[in-house]
């Protein structure tokens, strides 16, 4: 899903705000019938759900029986839980990661596109990763970063360093993982920042030329603070699925070796299904929710992402 | 314009035009350029070069990549694999190539993939367009409220409502049947709403209002009318919806374990799992992972244009 969802977010942005010339008529009877399937979609699988999970996260449900509300139970556990615990730094880990070095590379290739190579055929091919499964995209990777017999240890024989457990190993789990991730969305969100860069008016580049400014300072004068609602949009986006990060998890290390890798999606995956803890898992998809609401604002407020430099 | 001349236009846009000694603009290929080609390249390397040895491996046969794992060709060529996976070899002949000697029922995975993209793309995509016209078009109160609404649920995370959608799925009694599996998806997304409602917000008015006055009724209008003409949007949106449904992981291993409903996606990582003789049979799962990811290649090659721009479509600005 996360391909149509990031580019929704993007698009919010945008809302087009005109409404139509009031004509002192209604259509409501048709508008019930056109919107009628999709409400129906919206309520039973986006709303209630959303208020059934707040109700669940305050009650005791192992899938057998009715939920027993027992208040604060849950949260007062979870702040308790040493694996929760983990399972923050972990993720947090991988995020810091994961984003800091597709941000960067994606910045480069964005800038890169810009000036030397517009062409489709060059944006398509490297944003052919992002369109391949996560299952697939990570079971590709797991070959290849095999200790016994991938090709990544056989280079790295080759240069006489020692082999490197990728994913066997408690330090290597997460930035491999984060890596894998990297090369998957690398593509996706220098187009995305790509567009940004189309966007910005090329006069401004003009003035700055005509008063003598060189590519570096009009790198960090002109295209920074003008790409910056954009950049921020992209981190807010790529931040929040950064932290739901699952499949990749699920296909390698199974959140492995020990705790190494047992994000917070998977934990609470793990609680849900494997133990059956359906009130402490809802509780933690609580607490996830509200992170991931909390980093969206920070970041928002703090890099100002919806003012433009250009109004 | 061509693309050198909207190369160099970029670049004189965006650079102080330098101009060499004798006066003349810098000549397109410079150390510059070279090295920023030389990265692109080193990129694009990147991206391909992992599929490359997925082709190479899953080309190989099992037993003969221990002993030639750098060798850049197939080790030993077979076709091996791809037959072990499609159900085309005896299980004894698997097992003496490598294979686990376990069935894994490709053929039904992909046509359990098949069933469930092709359901959620045409449900969702048909429901989405009808809402999202009401939404553009229609004139009704609370309009612009219940759009707030709708978009509101893409900040809610996945797994929030997975949890209890599971559930519901299982009190219907849906798990493991490809309704439990599509039908969340396939009555509305905020992002495929959103998607065509501005599509349609920026359609020509005066067609529908002449088609009013000659006595057509929405419904006429928006099937005569407004979807021939958003086949192009509506082609995008299907494109995307379908690989996004085919890539799905997480909700499919939820409610649809069950063999006969399993996806590719889910049968991989247990295919992944199966490795009773110890060493993985690599050849097999590379050949399974190519042909998993093959429906996909050859939509971004048939219709790559449409994805790739619909990206900048997103409309940054």
């Amino acid at each position: 899903m996360s391909t149509t969802k990031i580019a929704a977010r993007i698009h919010t942005v945008n809302v087009d705000v005109r409404t139509p010339k009031k004509r002192g008529k209604t259509d409501l009877k048709t508008a019930l019938v056109f919107i009628g399937p999709a409400m129906v979609g919206f309520v039973v699988f986006y709303l209630l759900p959303t208020i059934r999970g707040l109700y669940l996260s305050f009650t005791d449900y192992g899938l057998f029986g009715d939920p027993v509300w027992i208040g604060l139970q849950n949260y007062v556990k979870i702040f308790q839980d040493k694996l929760f615990w983990n399972a923050m730094k972990v993720t947090g880990e991988y995020v810091l990661l994961n984003i800091t070095f597709q941000t960067i590379f994606a910045l480069g290739l964005a800038l890169l596109m810009y000036h030397v190579a517009k062409s489709t055929l060059v944006r398509g091919i490297l944003l052919l990763p992002y369109l391949i499964a996560n299952v697939i995209v990570a079971l590709l990777w797991f070959w290849m970063l095999d200790y016994q017999i991938g090709i990544v240890n056989q280079i790295i024989e080759w240069m006489g360093l020692p082999r490197v457990a990728f994913f066997g190993s408690e330090t290597w789990a997460i930035p491999t993982i984060a890596f894998i991730n990297v090369w998957r969305h690398m593509g996706y969100t220098a187009l995305l920042l790509f567009a940004g860069l189309q966007a910005i008016p090329r006069h401004v580049y003009e003035v700055a030329a005509l008063d003598g400014a060189g590519p570096w300072k009009t790198f960090w004068k002109i295209t920074m603070p003008l790409l910056r609602p954009v950049m921020v949009l992209v981190l807010v986006v790529t931040v929040i699925g950064s932290f739901q990060i699952f499949d990749t998890v699920a296909v390698t290390t199974g959140g492995g070796p020990v705790n190494a890798s047992r994000v917070i999606q998977m934990y609470i995956y793990q609680k849900a299904f494997g133990e059956q803890d359906f009130g402490y898992a809802s509780a933690l998809s609580v607490v996830l929710f509200a992170i991931l609401g909390i980093v969206a604002f920070l970041q928002m407020k703090f890099l100002r992402g919806n003012e433009s430099e250009l109004d | 314009m061509t693309t050198a001349q909207r190369v160099n236009n970029s670049r004189t846009g965006s650079k102080p035009p330098r101009l060499s000694r004798d006066n003349h603009p810098r000549q397109p290929l410079n150390w510059g350029r070279l090295s920023a080609w030389a990265v692109l390249t080193l990129a694009i390397l990147v991206t391909v070069v992992p599929f490359l040895w997925m082709i190479r491996t899953a080309l190989s046969s099992n037993h003969s990549l221990a002993a030639n794992s750098a060798s850049l060709l197939p080790a030993d060529f077979s076709w091996g694999a791809f037959k072990r996976v499609l159900g085309m070899q005896s299980p004894q002949e698997a097992l003496s190539q490598g294979g686990s000697g376990a069935a894994i029922n490709f053929w039904l995975y992909l046509r359990n993939s098949v069933i469930v993209s092709t359901m959620i793309t045409v449900a969702q995509v048909f429901f989405s367009a009808l809402a999202a016209y009401a939404f553009a078009r229609l004139q009704w109160p609370g309009r612009n409220k219940v759009f707030t609404l709708f978009l509101a649920t893409l900040l809610v995370p996945p797994i929030f409502t997975a949890l209890p959608n599971f559930l519901l799925i299982k009190n219907l009694g849906m798990l493991n049947t490809f309704l439990g599996i599509a039908l969340p998806t396939m009555l509305m997304t905020p992002f495929a709403i959103f998607f065509l409602r501005q599509f349609f917000l920026g359609m020509s008015r005066e067609m529908e209002e002449a088609a009013k006055l000659d006595g057509a009724n929405h419904w006429r209008i928006f099937f005569q009318m407004v979807l021939p003409n958003a086949v192009g949007p509506v082609a995008t949106l299907s494109l995307l919806t379908f690989i996004a449904a085919w890539n799905d992981y997480f909700w499919p291993l939820l409610v649809g374990q069950d063999e006969n409903v399993r996806v590719l996606t889910v049968g991989l990582s247990v295919f992944k799992s199966q490795s009773p003789q110890g060493a993985p049979d690599w050849s097999g799962l590379m050949a399974a992972t190519l042909i998993a990811a093959l429906p996909i290649l050859i939509l971004f090659l048939a219709f790559g244009k449409k994805v790739v721009n619909s990206i900048g479509f997103s409309g940054l600005k």
